[in-house]
């Protein structure tokens, strides 16, 4: 299966390093190839598990609680400025 | 000193009791330091400044060293996930397990080498270096919790955390000879696990014994409000599950897990496994689990997907690598391109593929629906067997760099293993039996024994019947006596 490694590196936010990329398609490519035998079942009338537990709308007492996490997270960031994470410019000129 | 190391959990924790931890704690800090520089099962480890508090002998664990896998948060100790991307991160605030051991009075004692991301079944993607299994240093331990199982195996600490997606405590335990336990998914809260698959990850003990995995299971289960897939239900005391009684027991042995590609002794072993639950008044019966040839291919379908969307946090913004850049989106590619590896750039990659435009349908939607087949399997299964056994893993240890260039054949060392992550169900591995083989880089000994290890599934949350009869086994045949010689 041929698959355009460029795009899909481009929606992962992904460089990749030119001699990277060859080995990268064929091991997806035939990785793909792998999995494509899963066709031969029909799975037509079958509900997808997106989870095993089957529990839903979990909800737990919203109550705040003292925590010194924000200022320990920000100590470690590897820019900040006040008390935010600093990037580069997001739009250019 | 040295026979402190060798001590069980449940030993430890009864002699620290009497006297102090003190003695256990630096025993393992100097084993761990005179073995680590050739095992490389700890990524980092207390050597000198253990501060065990005053009050530990009172608790449960007593002050003993319980080690870490990479991948759970430990306020304000550094975790890696065994990737560059998160070098020097320091996370803010304690895992659930982690708050529940050092309430049981464990001293936090080395951080286990792993899998990048605990992607791969053998320990050599960790970007620093790597593990080696402690009975034939020329192979691997397994993975992803390689760094957990090898440093068990090698008495470098008392037990260890790893965590199990899709057979990554499993299947090194197998490889390492010690015992390894997936608890029931939502049975230990996820809260502080750098998460992989989130709807497959759970965390779980590595241990010498099946008693010290129980002992372990009683502190590590139970409802968690910061985890909203943890489950409510009531957590018993696995300690009292450990009795030798299988009688009237029904283990059910899965035809489609004895199959060609088997390492032929890795089947005998586990055929012989069998043949002591009989002798011990067992009922064993052949059963089926159809689609079990498909699980790999969903796993690596639906689990990808759900690493892919994990791993978009890793950017360069709030921790870990930054690569700096001309722009933010520069900063992204570059910082993500710089800190993954291979097989973390390969899974973001297929993840990425799989539920993008035009595909999702095909391979992610088709995947979750296989996956519901294969939990169908079991739930028809577990009507006839209580048990289902079967090998851990097709094979012993393998060497390193055997299996390193073809994902494929490293993906099917977890054929045995994947199933019960993608069922939710318990499942652990024991050591069943040791393999010979020739040493041909070694002129120090001639040949080395590798262990087997064997698997034992439950139906949802029944770890107590699951334990019983790992028990019952492992009283019975004393394998887990055995040590590797380092």
């Amino acid at each position: 299966m041929e698959i355009n490694i460029e795009k899909i590196s481009e929606l992962a936010r992904l460089n990749l390093k030119p001699e990277e990329k060859h080995k990268l398609a064929q091991d997806l490519g035939a990785i793909l190839e792998y999995v494509k035998k899963l066709d031969v079942l029909d799975t037509k009338d079958v509900e997808p598990t997106s989870h095993v537990l089957n529990m839903e709308n979990v909800f737990r007492a919203d109550e705040a609680k003292p925590t010194d996490a924000a200022r320990k997270a920000l100590q470690h960031a590897p820019e900040t400025e006040g008390s935010f994470f600093k990037v580069p410019k997001v739009v250019q000129r | 000193m040295d026979n402190l190391c060798s001590l069980t959990l449940k030993e430890a924790i009864e002699l620290a009791k009497k006297d102090s931890a003190q003695p256990i704690l630096d025993a393992f800090a100097k084993r761990a330091e005179a073995l680590n520089p050739r095992v490389n099962a700890f990524l980092r480890f207390n050597a000198s400044d253990i501060n065990l508090p005053l009050t530990a002998e009172r608790l449960p664990l007593a002050g003993v060293p319980i080690s870490i896998k990479d991948n759970i948060c430990i306020d304000g100790r550094e975790v890696t996930c065994a990737s560059k991307i998160l070098a020097k991160h320091v996370p803010p605030y304690d895992a659930t397990v982690i708050e529940k051991l050092k309430n049981a009075g464990a001293t936090l004692f080395g951080q286990c080498n792993m899998d990048e991301f605990a992607f791969g079944s053998s320990c050599e993607t960790s970007a620093f270096g790597p593990c080696r299994n402690p009975w034939d240093l020329e192979r691997v331990p397994g993975g992803s919790s390689g760094g957990c199982a090898a440093s068990v195996a090698a008495d470098m600490t008392l037990a260890a955390l790893g965590s199990d997606t899709g057979g990554s405590i499993r299947q090194p335990a197998a490889l390492c000879g010690v015992v390894g336990v997936k608890p029931t998914y939502g049975r230990v809260s996820r809260y502080g696990l750098i998460a992989f698959g989130s709807s497959f990850d759970q965390i779980g003990p590595l241990t010498k014994t099946v008693e010290d995995a129980a002992i372990l299971m009683n502190i590590l289960c139970g409802h968690d409000p910061k985890d909203s897939t943890s489950s409510p239900e009531k957590v018993p005391d696995f300690t009292q599950a450990l009795k030798r009684d299988v009688k009237g027991l029904r283990i059910g042995l899965p035809k489609e897990y004895f199959i060609e590609g088997i390492d032929p002794e890795v089947e005998k072993s586990v055929r012989q496994a069998a043949e002591i639950y009989k002798k011990l008044g067992a009922e064993i019966k052949m059963i089926s689990l159809p689609h079990t040839e498909h699980s790999v291919a969903v796993y690596y379908i639906v689990a990808v997907a759900e690493a892919s969307s994990n791993l978009g946090r890793f950017d360069g913004v709030e921790y870990g690598l930054r690569v700096p850049s001309k722009d933010l989106r520069e900063m992204y590619f570059e910082t993500r391109d710089q800190g993954f590896g291979q097989e973390a750039k390969r899974r973001i990659l297929l993840g990425t593929f799989v539920l993008s435009a035009g595909y999702y349908e095909a391979y992610y939607l088709k995947g979750q629906k296989v996956r519901t087949l294969i939990r169908q399997d079991f739930e028809r299964a577990f009507k006839e067997v209580d048990v289902i056994l079967s090998p851990t893993s097709p094979t012993a240890a393998f060497k390193i760099g055997e299996k390193a260039a073809d994902p494929i054949a490293m993906y099917l060392s977890d054929i045995f293993t994947i199933p019960a992550n993608l069922a939710g169900i318990p499942a652990m591995s024991l050591p069943c039996g040791f393999k010979k083989v020739t040493v041909t880089n070694s002129d120090s000994h001639q040949g080395c024994e590798l262990p087997i290890g064997l698997q034992l599934m439950a139906r949802p949350f029944d770890e107590s019947t699951m334990l019983r009869a790992a028990y019952s086994f492992e009283q019975e045949t004393g394998i887990y006596k055995k040590k590797p010689k380092l």
